[in-house]
């Protein structure tokens, strides 16, 4: 079990999401940033999808009730204490019961935290994930406040925890998160409706990530890109899928953004860097586009799955 | 009718879209939805879950395991397999609805709209099998089709910021009901009492897509 004592604006109960009921209109929701929840988890040694909290603008501050071994990952300035003292980050951290532990998140970007065995929150269809506008998943449905109280599941194996305490994931296998990220994406679906000037000029400008961004999508401002026709019969989309209404203004989509949607692709972003976008913070964040093959954006994000092996086993690790 | 060729398309590099035609239309609809129950049926490794809408199926699969080639060409298979087999019959569905007053409030403006008493609106709505081609906007929304033509009308200009779960509306040539409360900018002609979507709920879903609703006045 594990006592919140004070909630930033969006501390939420987060997994690797529901991809399973797309076809009935539900989000996937989940992770934005699935490398890091998924690095957290791996660290405490969890599956990767078990569930966490992911901790926005505002931090979080919450009571260990039993012995545990934790973990926080995210982008900097992010920072964690245990009982006041600094603890690093991208490590799996011994935490004693009564002990404090607090997220500090004075920006715009999102943290993640793991505890060996899991947030034993209810499966809602067939996912913890919390989905916000929906009002289940999670915790309630809704962010987390003070005076939550949130049990936590039962470890996966025998391990001990001073065999997990201390397992980090090295700098080289981090993502590199910043405010002015270059993102890259294949174009497409709907690359047509885009005469090459438009497409052009989406790869060669930079797009701030506007205040009214949330978890939905990111509203990019930036040079417009308007579709030769904004009509298009509606249609299955992945997370990072970037629409393009009639006003050429890029709306790109998130985790819980509608499974379908009405309006042109332009593109939609690689996976391995929708880590990067998620933690773009709004309203200050800018992003840059580089158009890859399918193949080379595949390759990307076997590379990436493979460096996270490294938490288990530090002598595969080359870098 | 010989089927259009299948047309497929990489949409990011984790899922395929995959169009069996360009308009919206049952028979086209129908291999959409029938290659989606292949699919999760028969389910082929390194495939992920689909997304069917009017006339294309989004197919998630997994980089890990599979490049685009490999998803294309189980797709590929999938749709032969379909052409073979006879389509599986549709779920039928009964949808109790009290029209108009404060359950519709625009069931005037869809009579004035379509120069016909509000009992003829009633009546019309209610005397015709829809199927849900597809659902999305919001968890368990279904869109049904077709409307006849002349109980088609536009949205709102300035769309409702609460429509309460269960509303039934109108818009072009589709109805629907809202699963949940939210925004919206159709034109409500009444409200069900059945709970459309419950996270909890065995099953959580009243619609799937393929199935035929009737709607019928309830008393």
């Amino acid at each position: 079990m594990l006592r919140v004592d004070q909630a930033g604006l969006l501390v939420t109960v987060q997994d690797l999401g529901r991809p399973g009921y797309q076809h009935y209109g539900v989000p996937v929701s989940g992770a934005l940033d699935a490398f890091a929840l998924r690095a957290a988890n791996l660290l405490v040694g969890n599956a990767p999808d078990a569930a966490g909290l992911e901790v926005g603008l505002g931090g979080l501050t919450l009571t260990a009730l039993a012995d545990g071994v934790w973990s926080i990952t995210g982008a900097a300035p992010l920072a964690v204490t245990v009982n006041d003292q600094p603890r690093p980050l991208w490590t799996a951290l011994y935490v004693r019961a009564r002990q404090t532990l607090q997220v500090h998140q004075p920006a715009g970007g999102w943290a993640y935290l793991a505890v060996r065995g899991g947030l034993a929150v209810p499966l809602v269809l067939g996912a913890r994930a919390t989905y916000l506008r929906g009002g289940f998943g999670g915790w309630q449905g809704r962010p987390l406040q003070a005076g939550d109280r949130l049990p936590i599941g039962s470890p996966p194996d025998g391990r001990a925890p001073a065999d997990l305490a201390g397992r980090t994931l090295a700098a080289s296998a981090r993502p590199v998160y910043g405010a002015a990220a270059v993102v890259e994406v294949v174009l497409g679906p709907q690359s047509e409706r885009f005469h090459a000037g438009a497409e052009a000029t989406f790869l060669a400008s930079e797009y701030a990530v506007r205040v009214d961004s949330d978890r939905m999508g990111f509203r990019l401002d930036g040079p417009a890109v308007p579709p030769d026709n904004a009509d298009l019969i509606s249609e299955g989309m992945p997370v990072g899928a970037i629409q393009v209404p009639a006003d050429g203004r890029p709306i790109l989509m998130l985790a819980d953004g509608p499974p379908t949607g009405g309006y042109p692709k332009i593109a939609t972003v690689a996976r391995a860097d929708l880590p990067l976008v998620a933690q773009c913070p709004p309203g200050q964040g800018q992003l840059r586009f580089r158009a890859v093959a399918v193949a080379d954006a595949q390759a990307k994000y076997r590379a990436q799955l493979a460096a996270l092996r490294h938490i288990e086993d530090p002598d595969t690790w080359p870098g | 009718m010989r089927a259009a060729p299948p047309r497929f398309r990489p949409s990011g590099e984790a899922a395929l879209l995959v169009a069996l035609g360009d308009a919206i239309a049952p028979d086209i609809n129908r291999r959409v939805q029938a290659l989606a129950a292949r699919l999760a049926a028969a389910p082929a490794a390194g495939l992920g879950a689909t997304v069917p809408a009017y006339c294309t199926l989004l197919v998630h699969y997994d980089p890990a395991h599979l490049d685009y080639a490999g998803a294309q060409a189980l797709v590929a298979r999938a749709l032969d397999a379909l052409d073979e087999a006879p389509p599986a019959p549709a779920r039928r569905v009964e949808i109790p609805v009290r029209y108009g007053g404060a359950d519709g409030p625009d069931l005037d403006f869809v009579a004035r709209h379509a120069g016909l008493t509000t009992a003829e609106v009633v009546e019309r709505h209610t005397s015709r099998d829809y199927r849900v081609f597809m659902m999305g906007f919001t968890p368990g929304f279904a869109y049904l089709g077709e409307l006849e033509a002349r109980l088609a009308v536009p949205r709102l200009a300035t769309p409702r910021l609460r429509v309460p779960a269960g509303s039934v509306g109108l818009a072009e040539r589709q109805t629907g009901i809202y699963p949940i409360d939210s925004p919206g900018g159709w034109r409500l002609i009444g409200r069900t009492p059945l709970r459309v979507f419950d996270p909890a709920g065995e099953p959580p879903f009243l619609l799937g897509p393929g199935d035929l609703v009737r709607f019928v006045v309830d008393a």
